[in-house]
């Protein structure tokens, strides 16, 4: 950088403080102000992996299909009508009349485009997941198109109901992520019209909307600026600058709550906790955790619903299952293990510990329940070290196979099917801490199948032998507290999403 | 003398290299940029794909000789994070930093200078007890609950400032107060010790002696001598102010170069950690340099040798 650029940007910065305005609140200029608590790197679908960049997602693109927060069922977006051709093919009737926000009119070559773009490894898009198990799409007619899999994969239609943006294929072949990133354009509710990447973002109704069922958005505009620190959100809130506050932690929203002005709503969230454990021996093939009876000792030792009354509290539940109770195939009837420490120790001296053992206990979030679980493994006499550090790290370590212990989080990218969480970590990968052969032949078969109750059959199998050998511990899920202004009316949904067209004023 | 600067900033250019080298190292330790980029819901997939994009895969040694030969020829690359170019993203965040810089390190030396020196004429009266006072609380309390007070009385109550951004000029209140009160207690006690030396030399008395006004001998004679310490001393607090803007620009939510730092090291954006780590060091290089000159201005026995 020029010191000339730096006496510039300084410049200006003082300069500007003499005439800009600070955004208004309100119902009255019909604008709804929020907050992010990061800095999202791009608007641009394919090359951000934050939540922020999944809510702009919804708000400013569309999908082929949507996935209906309330039923849970699949409904057409910006395709009428698809049908399985085989278990490789989609064919998609697409919606006609649809419009980018740039005018340009959406139709087949927009998703052969797209289809093509993402799957191109060359382009390096970032969710790759998101989009590797498709292998091209052709046109069939300007309104018919076709999606060709690289493989059966059942949960093809909660992707393209997600994650899965449409982008206006000329436009995108101009200016690329870069372009798409500081002007993006896409077909949805509501179009961004300003924009300082990280910083700040104005969205506003598109009035050209087609009648889908996202429906119009009621509120003329969104202005979300970054606030990192939630005290200051809540100062903000406080002010009437922010209308609406989401992820509020868990105190703060209860004496929220006790205001009579403000209204908060908690919702369950995909995210949900768990221990992993070495059964598999990578970390210590003779150490403690490659026993079963320890594994089970520990699922007994921890008092898992007095943690989620004293600590995680709203609206998340105790689960045996490794996966979000609200995906598809997450069977909930599972054996169980009580909070019973006389029954741990017993365990424990079955195997061979009975004055317990030493062990490393790894964690990246959620400090203070960390630390209540290591109080109660001390009371069954498993002493830890707690090993806190960045997620990057620990992930580093855990692929290494040197973890023992862990207490981990996981969100599924908030893909409402079982395969985006037990299929990421018990298929014989780095990160499979248990290495079942059963298991992972399971998984295969049950992700190879469209059968939804094959799928949902072998899933269960694949369950309950995990809680049967103890390898996770599930805790519980997470949850979100969402906190709406005086004026603002919105009722969150149970993936996470925040929808902002969907808001509306009292 | 031109010999001697450019000898100075040789070695100011070295230690801004040496500092960038070994951070780039620690910052690896952090875990694996990959995995930070791609975040926390990543699939392994998606992080091959990232490592393979990026080079992650290259010896350590390679990766930053790649860098330092972009910075050589003025390309700081591109952010990992945003994919924007450096350049562009650092300087359009430094002029927050820089103005909230100077007008904190204004507001320390207008308060804590007029502070110091009443503070030495009276010694051990009320007013060096309310300096100390200030002082001490300055030094006690951690800036970031400092400014979620200042937030609470004036912004939510009084209503009289924002609480957070950056537009305004009334956005810049509080920061700068926050941060300014921050740099407060050092230079409020270093004028204070400075003066009460200075006022007991024997060319002070001398100067009372001659029949000089007391705001002649104390402006004129005491100050100009006592502040010579001061100046280095805002200089290298200016050093400190563009670091430690990361917490104050984190609770006022002012996208600076403080905070862009500080989010870069969780995001393991190392090319934006290597360009802000050699342009903090770079300041604080220079800044400590004007400061020996400003000194010398002062003093002319320091410009001997």
């Amino acid at each position: 950088m020029k010191p000339s650029a730096l006496l510039l940007s300084t410049a200006l910065t003082a300069l500007s403080l003499g005439t800009a305005t600070t955004a208004l609140a309100d119902k009255a200029s019909d604008t709804l102000n929020l907050a992010f608590s990061k800095e999202l790197e791009t608007v641009d679908v394919y090359f951000n992996t934050a939540r922020e960049g999944l809510l702009m997602d919804h708000a400013v693109w569309d999908g082929l299909l949507y996935r209906n927060p309330e039923t849970g069922e699949y409904e057409g977006n910006l395709a009428t009508e698809w049908t399985w051709i085989d278990d490789v093919t989609m064919e998609f009737k697409l919606r006609q009349g649809v419009k980018f926000h740039n005018g340009e009119p959406f139709t087949a070559d927009d998703v052969v485009y797209t289809v093509g773009f993402v799957t191109n490894p060359e382009n390096g898009v970032k969710n790759t997941a998101t989009v590797g198990w498709m292998d091209h799409a052709e046109k069939i007619d300007d309104y018919t198109v076709r999606i060709i899999l690289k493989a059966p994969f059942p949960a093809a239609e909660e992707y393209l109901a997600g994650p899965l943006a449409m982008y206006p294929d000329e436009y995108y072949a101009e200016v690329g992520p870069t372009g798409m990133g500081m002007k993006p354009v896409g077909t949805g509710p509501m179009k961004i019209t300003e924009l300082e990447p990280g910083k700040h973002y104005t969205l506003e109704r598109n009035d050209d909307y087609f009648d889908g069922p996202k429906g119009h958005s009621a509120i003329a505009k969104v202005d979300i600026r970054t606030i990192p620190d939630v005290n200051t959100q809540i100062a903000e809130f406080f002010n009437g600058t922010l209308d609406f506050l989401w992820n509020v932690p868990a105190d703060q929203a209860e004496k929220l709550g006790q205001m009579d002005a403000y209204t908060v709503v908690n919702a369950p969230a995909m995210r949900i906790g768990y221990l992993t454990m070495d059964a598999a021996g990578r970390a210590d093939p003779e150490g403690p955790m490659t026993k079963e009876k320890v594994r089970q000792a520990i699922y007994h030792a921890i008092d898992r619903q007095t943690i989620l009354d004293a600590l995680v509290k709203g609206s998340s539940k105790v689960i045996d299952s490794a996966c979000a109770p609200v995906q598809f195939a997450c069977a909930q009837d599972l054996p169980t293990y009580d909070y019973d420490p006389e029954k741990a120790k017993a365990l424990l001296a079955e195997a061979g510990y009975p004055d317990g053992f030493t062990i490393d206990f790894y964690a990246y979030r959620d400090r203070p329940y960390a630390e209540a679980m290591m109080g109660y493994l001390e009371a069954v006499g498993i002493k830890t070290n707690l090993v806190y550090m960045q997620y990057s790290a620990l992930r580093e370590k855990r692929m290494k196979g040197e973890v023992p212990l862990s207490f981990l989080t996981w969100g599924s990218n908030s893909v409402a099917d079982a395969s985006a969480s037990t299929g990421e970590f018990f298929t014989g990968s780095d990160r499979d801490d248990a290495q079942d052969p059963e298991i992972i032949k399971w998984i295969g078969e049950a992700d190879s199948t469209t059968d939804r109750e094959k799928r949902k059959a072998l899933y269960k199998q694949v369950l309950t032998k995990i809680v049967d050998e103890a390898y996770w511990v599930p805790l519980f899920t997470y949850n979100v507290n969402y906190v709406l202004g005086p004026d603002v009316a919105y009722t969150p949904t149970d993936d996470e999403i925040v929808r902002f067209y969907a808001f509306d004023w009292k | 003398m031109f010999l001697f600067i450019l000898k100075r900033l040789v070695l100011a250019i070295c230690v801004a290299l040496t500092v960038s080298a070994i951070s780039f190292g620690l910052l690896y330790m952090a875990g694996d940029p990959a995995v930070a980029i791609a975040g926390e819901n990543a699939s392994q997939q998606d992080v091959d794909a990232i490592t393979a994009r990026y080079g992650f895969d290259r010896p350590l040694l390679v990766q930053y000789g790649a860098w330092l030969g972009g910075a050589l020829s003025g390309d700081l690359g591109r952010s990992w994070y945003f994919d924007l170019p450096v350049a562009d993203l650092v300087s359009d965040r430094l002029g927050v930093t820089m103005l909230l810089g100077v007008l904190a390190i204004s507001f320390a030396l207008l308060l804590a200078i007029p502070m110091g020196v009443a503070a030495a004429m009276r010694p051990n009266s009320l007013i060096d007890r309310a300096a100390l006072f200030i002082s001490v609380v300055g030094q006690a309390i951690p800036s970031f609950w400092f400014g979620l007070i200042l937030i609470v009385v004036f912004s939510i109550n009084l209503g009289l400032v924002p609480a957070s951004g950056s537009t305004t000029w009334k956005h810049f209140i509080l920061p700068t107060v926050v941060l300014g009160y921050y740099a407060t207690p050092a230079i409020m006690r270093l004028t204070r010790a400075g003066m009460l030396e200075v006022l007991s030399a024997d060319y002070i008395r001398t100067a009372r002696a001659k029949g000089l006004s007391g705001r002649k001998v104390l402006f004129k004679h005491a100050l100009r001598n006592a502040i010579i310490p001061v100046i280095s001393l805002a200089a290298v607090q200016m050093g400190f102010m563009l670091g430690g803007s990361i917490v104050v620009e984190s609770i006022f939510a002012l996208h600076g170069a403080g905070f862009l730092a500080w989010e870069s090291i969780g995001r393991n954006d190392l090319p934006v950690m290597q360009a802000l780590i050699l342009i903090f060091s770079l300041f604080y290089i220079l800044f400590t340099f004007f400061a020996d000159v400003l000194n010398a201005w002062m003093d002319p026995r320091l410009r001997v040798g």
